[in-house]
């Protein structure tokens, strides 16, 4: 095979696997710092995804503006989420958490079908069909700029969760729960604005999402899944971590569907997640559990 | 046979041993006294009560979470169906070959868990890899016909055959039903044998286990093993029942997530857990199909909205489960 | 152990409706005569399958006044929902047959159309499908299922037969295709066919790449990349609604137009597809089970479906779901009387010359299966399919190769 349609695959796949990150970024601040299984993960995507199709069809607003409110939007929900229905549950065994999360996947996923149909929508933009051409490199359009959304939300995020007093204290919180008590913080509070912030990561990358692939109720599930086996390879607890996996799961699966059987290309990420979990659980940029 | 149900039953009361003896009855006349549509319901209530029990084996006894149980009924319904349609060996032969298999593929799993020390959501989460896996790996295998599905031999039944498992729902229904029964006894005596006081140990505390001297890792296997072993009869069931089998179908995770369902909102851990699990959650979607239909509405996926609601108020209200609930109210809690 | 049951006893049972009686006890007992003949239809009507399904639905809807103006019987339409899943499926053929369903149609799927008859098989109730191509369904030796749509190998031996009439018409044949195809039940059978067919028909092209992808793939350009890598003269491909328009797209994006699009299955005619890609939409060939433009009752069944949904085209979906309510009132019209197996009887022996879809008419072989329907070539121009071979049924020329995607508006 011409070594072009390597690199168009490979930078295609690198491309989608920013947005993979953006979208796992969320859940590695849920689930690192809330410790939440948050099964609805995918789920909440898809309802910031239909969010944007539905105001893009209504306004013509292009997602790349609309990722801030969307993000906003699904912020609240979190917030609201986290301080409502999934605090009490902290303490409770892990398949209680898990199960509430999976009734509340459940109930989102048919309230779409329910509301929206069961028809893929997408988002028309007026790029939707370009592309740029760099000698034999061709890239689509759409991907790239949703990939450098991604990279300026991540930013963003890392920003806030070095140099604000708010983002530190969230990290004390993951760090060291008992010892957060102890210094004073409101830690429920902390674990409402931390789901709130993973729900808006979540959010934005939906918007983004939307750019590159076109959403019916069903995919939630899909990008739960995939949200986690990108945690776990890159690390929980880890931000960068959570961008590398989705990097090198977009990578992967691109590269695994030229090579191989595209119908198969997901095997190889489930095999990273088998390898990870056996030989290297922290993940890749993870620290070791204490 | 006396002695066995004497040492099954020595610690229940009479009203316990009352409400045992009348939901049995209920349960072996139920075909005569329904049509056939909801012996049809009656018989997937069954199978999730028994694929519930399997799984609860692991999880409500060695506290191991698994979310890729399908995997498991899957290897059993695909053994037994190519065993069938391509050497015309029965499926009770074919039960013999998959039980080893399901165990084995369980032993896999246990040991690169236990082994490498992956506990907890991450366990959970291997277990969904290994579905998944199985569920991609089917779907390109020539054997079992890959994607297109494979389909066994049906025809208009005048009579049953137990042996070959071809005949009308009501010969499945026994057969479901006995198979529910045998794993209940199956798990009342595992509960109350040795190997079920090392495992509720190792549920409560496993650090603490391991220090008491108790091999924690040949338990969790054997814990591991035995529910994938008596989960692949199911798939045997679902083969023949069924009669068809996609990859995309019968690993899928929803599979195991239905699997899962009843024993959570009926009470992990408990033995009438997953059985009333199952009962409920059937019947609530059933009810709520009529009501529908009644009403002419016809809203897909109103039904699945329903359940989750209904799921979410009993995880969020009732934590251990309706059972346990239940039970305190007919009085018969020694009854686990 | 089994009970001992005897018939006396099913007889006398109280409590249960008198339907489900009547459902249990031998089918000469307890069924109504005359009046309409209540018909249950399977489709999925949710699912990832919904929009086909509700397609057919239209076939439904339009079909009970063509039906009386044809002086047929009424039909009384119970709808059921395969919830595009096989159990589902399953479980409501039982439950229409409990209802007191007579006669069965559905379910466009594969996986979902052979649950549905081994219910329909085991309880003898006729089953008439509208659409499901897996050639196994009717191989089982059933006596009351029953198919009016061609099956994978008939689908694929009328599409080289139409292709090579295409080529001819041109005067250009591609020398390398490469195959894409969605792997699922349909994907897969026409995999197989061609792998067993093609030899016999010597094409003009060979395979140069089989490309299978996962149906629920959202993003098909690492695919589509595969296949241009090739460089192969035409794309032949067998996918659905969601797929075609991604490929589509993905050809657009990656710069790459092919001579054509050789379609074998469902997608690339629906109307989402020209909805969605506009301009983009024009040129893809199709070799599908079709209707026949210059037949009478193709052109009222056309009408109605444009008055009572303007905008719609008429396609597969609404045609073959319509005929499978032909066969139904055309044999109860026949037999006379409900009794599942007079019905099957007559549905056997259905001979029915003035239909919709291309071919010889509606007639059924020992298997249940249809062996006359002929597929046709459709051709995407200007918003609508228009036929363009076999050369008896076609109202248009075909046009080659496909217009530059990056030269159109």
């Amino acid at each position: 095979m011409p070594y072009d349609v390597y690199l168009n695959v490979a930078v295609g796949g690198l491309l989608t696997g920013l947005v993979y990150g953006l979208m796992a970024l969320g859940l590695s601040v849920i689930f690192g710092v809330v410790r939440v299984v948050n099964f609805a993960h995918g789920e909440m995507m898809s309802i910031a995804m239909y969010l944007a199709v539905v105001l893009f069809s209504a306004f013509h607003l292009d997602p790349l503006i609309m990722m801030v409110p969307i993000a906003a939007v699904l912020f609240v929900f979190g917030y609201a989420l986290q301080s409502g229905l999934i605090n009490p549950f902290i303490t409770r065994p892990e398949h209680s958490q898990f199960l509430l999360l999976v009734a509340l996947a459940i109930i989102i996923v048919n309230t779409l079908l329910i509301v929206f149909g069961p028809d893929a929508r997408t988002v028309q933009t007026a790029y939707a069909f370009d592309s740029f051409q760099l000698g034999a490199l061709i890239v689509a359009a759409a991907k790239v700029y949703a990939a450098a959304a991604a990279i300026l939300f991540a930013a963003l995020l890392f920003a806030f969760f070095r140099f604000t007093l708010i983002g530190k204290a969230i990290r004390a919180c993951a760090d060291n729960y008992t010892g957060a008590l102890v210094v004073g913080l409101n830690v429920n509070r902390l674990y409402a604005l931390t789901f709130g912030i993973g729900a808006a990561c979540v959010g934005a990358a939906g918007v983004m999402m939307t750019l590159i692939v076109d959403v019916t109720p069903m995919i939630g599930p899909t990008y739960t899944l995939l949200a986690f086996v990108i945690v776990i390879t890159g690390g929980l607890g880890s931000m960068p971590g959570a961008l590398l996996g989705g990097i090198l799961i977009g990578l992967t699966e691109a590269l695994a569907g030229l090579l191989f059987t595209p119908s198969a290309k997901s095997m190889f990420a489930f095999g990273i997640l088998v390898l990870v979990l056996l030989f290297r659980p922290q993940g890749i940029l993870g620290k070791r559990a204490a | 046979m006396a002695a066995l149900v004497a040492r099954l039953t020595d610690d229940l009361s009479r009203r316990t041993m009352i409400w045992l003896a009348a939901l049995f009855v209920a349960l072996l006349i139920a075909p005569w006294v329904v049509g056939d549509y909801l012996v049809t319901v009656l018989i997937l209530i069954l199978y999730l009560a028994y694929t519930g029990q399997a799984w609860n084996i692991m999880m409500g006894f060695a506290g191991q979470l698994s979310l890729g149980h399908a995997i498991y009924a899957g290897l059993g319904a695909y053994i037994a169906a190519v065993l069938f349609t391509r050497y015309g060996v029965g499926p009770w032969f074919g039960l013999l070959a998959a039980m080893p298999v399901a165990a084995g593929c369980g032993a896999v799993i246990g040991y690169l868990a236990f082994r490498f020390g992956v506990t907890g959501v991450y366990f959970a989460i291997l277990t969904i890899a290994f579905a998944e896996f199985a569920r991609i790996g089917f779907d390109h295998l020539g054997v079992v016909n890959a994607a297109a599905g494979l389909f066994l031999p049906v025809a208009q039944y005048t009579h049953n055959d137990l042996w070959r498992l071809r005949g009308d729902p009501t010969m499945f229904y026994y057969v479901m039903l006995a198979a529910t029964l045998a794993a209940f006894v199956l798990c009342r005596l595992l509960i109350k044998s040795r190997i079920g006081y090392f495992w509720l140990a190792i549920r409560e505390d496993e650090e603490a286990a391991r220090a008491a001297g108790i091999d924690t890792f040949r338990y969790k296997m054997y814990a591991v093993m035995i529910s994938a072993a008596v989960t692949s009869f199911a798939g045997v069931f679902y083969a023949f029942f069924y009669n068809n089998l996609f990859p995309e179908q019968v690993f899928n995770i929803s599979q195991s997530i239905q699997m899962i369902l009843g024993p959570i909102i009926g009470g992990v851990g408990t033995l009438f857990g997953p059985i009333l699990g199952a009962f409920v959650l059937t019947g609530l979607a059933e009810s709520l199909n009529s009501a529908l239909t009644a009403c002419g509405l016809d809203l897909p996926g109103a039904e699945q909205v329903f359940y989750g609601v209904c799921l979410l108020l009993v995880v969020a209200t009732l934590p251990e489960g309706i059972w346990p609930w239940l039970a305190r109210r007919l009085g018969v809690t020694e009854l686990a | 152990m089994t009970p001992i049951r005897t018939q006396p006893n099913r007889r006398h049972i109280i409590g249960g409706a008198a339907a489900t009686v009547a459902a249990l006890a031998a089918p000469s007992i307890g069924r109504a005569q005359g009046g309409p003949l209540k018909v249950g239809v399977l489709l999925p009507r949710s699912g990832f399958e919904a929009g086909i399904g509700q397609d057919c639905q239209r076939g439904v809807d339009i079909a009970p006044a063509i039906l009386t103006s044809m002086g047929m019987p009424h039909l009384s339409i119970m709808n059921g929902d395969t919830e595009s899943n096989v159990d589902t499926a399953r479980e409501h053929a039982e439950k229409l047959i409990s209802d007191g369903a007579q006669l069965l149609i559905g379910a466009f799927d594969s996986g979902q159309t052979t649950a549905i008859a081994q219910v329909a098989e085991q309880k003898g109730i006729p089953l008439v499908i509208n659409i499901a191509a897996a050639p196994d369904i009717t191989e089982q030796g059933y006596k009351f299922v029953f198919r009016n749509f061609p099956t994978a190998g008939m689908i694929l031996t009328d599409a080289f037969a139409n292709q090579k009439e295409v080529f001819g018409l041109v005067g250009k044949a591609p020398k390398t295709v490469v195959f894409m195809h969605v792997n699922d039940t349909f994907g897969t059978a026409m995999s197989k066919g061609i792998n067993v067919l093609m030899p016999k028909f010597n094409m003009p092209y060979t395979i140069a790449d089989e490309i299978a992808y996962d149906p629920a793939a959202r993003d098909l350009s690492v695919e589509v990349a595969k296949a241009k890598a090739s460089n192969p003269d035409a794309l032949l491909v067998v996918s659905r609604l969601n797929d075609a328009m991604l490929i589509t797209r993905e050809l657009v994006k990656q710069r790459w137009t092919p001579q054509a699009i050789l379609s074998m299955g469902p997608g690339w005619y629906e109307d989402q597809y020209f909805k969605t890609m506009g301009k983009l939409s024009d040129g893809p060939l199709s070799f599908v089970p079709w209707y026949d433009p210059n037949k009478k009752l193709a052109q009222q069944v056309e009408a109605a479906l444009a008055k009572a949904y303007p905008g719609v085209n008429l396609n597969t979906n609404h045609v073959f779901t319509f005929e499978a309510l032909l066969v139904a009132a055309d044999a109860y019209k026949r037999a006379g009387s409900t009794d599942p197996k007079a019905l099957a009887e007559a549905i056997r022996t259905t001979n029915i010359t003035d239909n919709v879809s291309i071919g010889s008419g509606i007639q059924f072989n020992a298997k249940g299966q249809n062996d006359k329907v002929k597929d046709g070539a459709i051709q995407n121009r200007g918003g609508k399919p228009v036929v363009i071979a076999p050369q008896a049924a076609a109202n248009a020329k075909p046009e080659w190769p496909l217009q530059p995607y990056q030269s159109r508006g």
